[in-house]
């Protein structure tokens, strides 16, 4: 497998010998790869809307080199584990040195958005961030507002730096990284700072971000505990993830990584079931590009309901159980 | 340690704004202090009450009315703020993080300040840049999305929220960025004797077009449009014509 890969050291000092033309092939920043060495499903997303960009090649940069890549990708960039977001930030500097590419992408996730704005200062770019659409090679679409209103900017620079919304863009599916070329980066360790420990959490529940199907509370469930009845109608249903509003989270009922809206995940699943969610303007923000809404609240005038495309008024802990049990296995 | 804490004039949250003639329409729209701000000047006037800071300066860029969110972070507990005066809109239509984090930048040398507190992002503009860019520019670490500080005003440690969970970390030295996330604390209301008293603390003024900074958009607003509206919905009237509906309508189950 490796042996038809080439690798060559490049450090920030020496001047980068790639045969392609790098102003105008565009660079995708990859999220950090699961435990299994996978890329993230933001990733694949970020190289789709990449490839809408008109560059003439797409490049990978990621800590390690993961098992398969993005069709497409023409040649990785590899700067090694384990270092926080002023290295990642560093590594895309280095990548970017002597020759700038035309475009240079990441995910809009919490990962995305602490590493795009210092590239920004250290490259001295102006990023467009949240990009729903492209329009064209120099121009985006982006919410503000929580989504009430859209943007549709036009970037000076020339080079592009952008973080795209996963949700709006399809996964390029992953392909053996055989036959592409992979060039390690040298980079310089970032002293000011250490990583301690990390809590993920239950590493077995579906992820948010990538579930075709979400069941989220709001603070009607009243509990953290009630939350297991959202759990069992998520097993029951498949292939779904549970999330929250910022109500439950900011009650504790719910942990932080999975309330859904403006300031939390934007999420567009085939299906959402919002339960005991009134609706506010920050919550439908996060998940009013999903397919298919239900609504699950006994107040009728309740915000959700002007996104519903179905809404049943009705007691949450009649309702839900009710549906788990009905639901073909 | 001296914290200054950036704060937003934002558009109120629970405010829907409407798009018209190509813009968002601000008039008489209810203004507040972007809520991320608020937990950060929240977290500064504790980390001064815990006394490891001196001193909380409270720092905003916007036009005269924003005197106001200077007032209520003077209220909460900040000993002094600084206003940078413009007339241009900071809801990213205008003046972008670009401009606004090399205006920080000027003011946290002018002040040597050892922690700057920022929000996560402001509500209107949805960028969430300022911070990291910030810290890039002064070359500092930054821990975006704390949810907890921990510090003796020489080091600190940081738990923040990650896509998949918390991870914690730690600044070996100061000065660095944190920006703010909702876990981190419950911000305190005002008392009215602290309104009083924040009417007489320094508030320094400053015109942006006089800083020497570039202030004009790199990234040009084309157009704004209000996003296509989903088709209506409908009420059902029990959990088996939702059923029905979800597999033989909307064909999202079997």
């Amino acid at each position: 497998m490796l042996s038809r890969t080439t690798r060559t050291l490049i450090s920030s000092s020496t001047t980068a010998t790639s045969a392609c033309r790098r102003w105008a092939s565009t660079l995708v920043v990859s999220e950090p790869l699961s435990k299994d060495g996978t890329l993230s499903a933001g990733t694949q997303s970020t190289v789709t809307a990449a490839s809408q960009l008109g560059g003439d090649s797409l490049t990978l940069l990621v800590e390690e080199m993961p098992s398969q890549i993005p069709e497409g990708i023409s040649n990785v960039l590899v700067y090694g584990k384990g270092g926080l977001s002023e290295y990642v930030s560093s590594a895309v500097q280095v990548a970017a040195e002597g020759s700038p590419y035309g475009h240079i992408v990441a995910p809009a996730s919490k990962f995305g958005s602490t590493i795009v704005p210092r590239i920004a200062a250290l490259l001295s770019l102006s990023p467009v961030t949240d990009v729903i659409e492209i329009v064209s090679p120099d121009t985006f679409v982006r919410p503000i507002y929580a989504g009430n209103a859209l943007a549709k900017v036009q970037a000076s620079d020339t080079t592009k730096l952008l973080s795209v919304r996963p949700t709006s863009f399809d996964k390029t599916p992953l392909v053996d990284a055989a036959g592409a070329d992979v060039q390690e980066l040298d980079v310089p360790a970032f002293a000011g700072s250490e990583f301690v420990s990390e809590s993920t959490g239950n590493a077995d529940k579906v992820d948010l971000g990538s579930a075709s199907r979400i069941v989220s509370g709001g603070r009607a469930l009243k509990s953290g505990d009630n939350f297991v009845l959202l759990d069992e109608l998520a097993t029951k249903l498949g292939d779904c993830a549970v999330g929250a509003s910022r109500a439950a989270v900011d009650a504790g009922m719910a942990p932080n990584d999975t309330q859904v809206g403006q300031t939390g995940k934007v999420v567009a699943p085939d299906l959402y079931i919002a339960v005991g969610i009134s609706g506010a303007i920050q919550h439908l923000s996060g998940m009013r590009d999903s397919k298919t809404i239900v609504a699950i609240n006994t107040d009728p005038d309740a915000p959700i309901f002007s996104v519903a495309d179905y809404g049943l008024k009705a007691d949450l802990f009649e309702a839900v159980p009710e549906l788990t049990g009905k639901l073909k296995t | 340690m001296k914290i200054l804490v950036g704060v937003k004039r934002v558009v109120d949250y629970a405010v829907k704004v409407r798009v018209q003639n190509n813009t968002v329409d601000l008039k008489n729209i209810k203004m507040s202090l972007n809520p991320f701000c608020e937990i950060a000047i929240e977290e500064a006037v504790r980390l001064k009450e815990q006394k490891v800071a001196d001193e909380v300066v409270a720092m905003t860029i916007g036009p005269k009315q924003a005197t106001e969110t200077l007032r209520t972070a003077l209220a909460m507990g900040a000993d002094r703020a600084i206003h940078i005066t413009t007339d241009l809109r900071t809801d990213y239509m205008e003046l972008q993080p670009f401009a606004v984090s090399q205006i920080f930048q000027k003011i946290v040398e002018e002040e040597n300040s050892d922690l700057v507190l920022l929000g996560k992002q402001g509500i209107d503009s949805d960028c969430g840049q300022t911070g990291p860019m910030l810290a890039g520019l002064l070359g500092w670490p930054q821990v975006t999305f704390a949810a907890n500080i921990e510090t003796d005003g020489k080091s600190m440690t940081v738990e923040r929220e990650t896509d998949s969970g918390t991870e914690t970390i730690k600044i070996s030295q100061l000065p660095a960025v944190v920006t703010c996330d909702l876990r981190l604390n419950e911000p305190r209301y005002a008392t009215l004797p602290n309104i009083m008293k924040a009417k007489k603390k320094k508030v320094d003024t400053r015109a942006a077009e006089d800083m020497g900074i570039d202030l004009a958009p790199r990234n040009q607003v084309l157009e704004v449009y209000e996003p296509p509206p989903r088709k209506e919905g409908i009420m059902v009237e029990n959990m088996d014509e939702l059923i029905d509906k979800l597999k033989n309508e909307a064909g999202v189950i079997a």
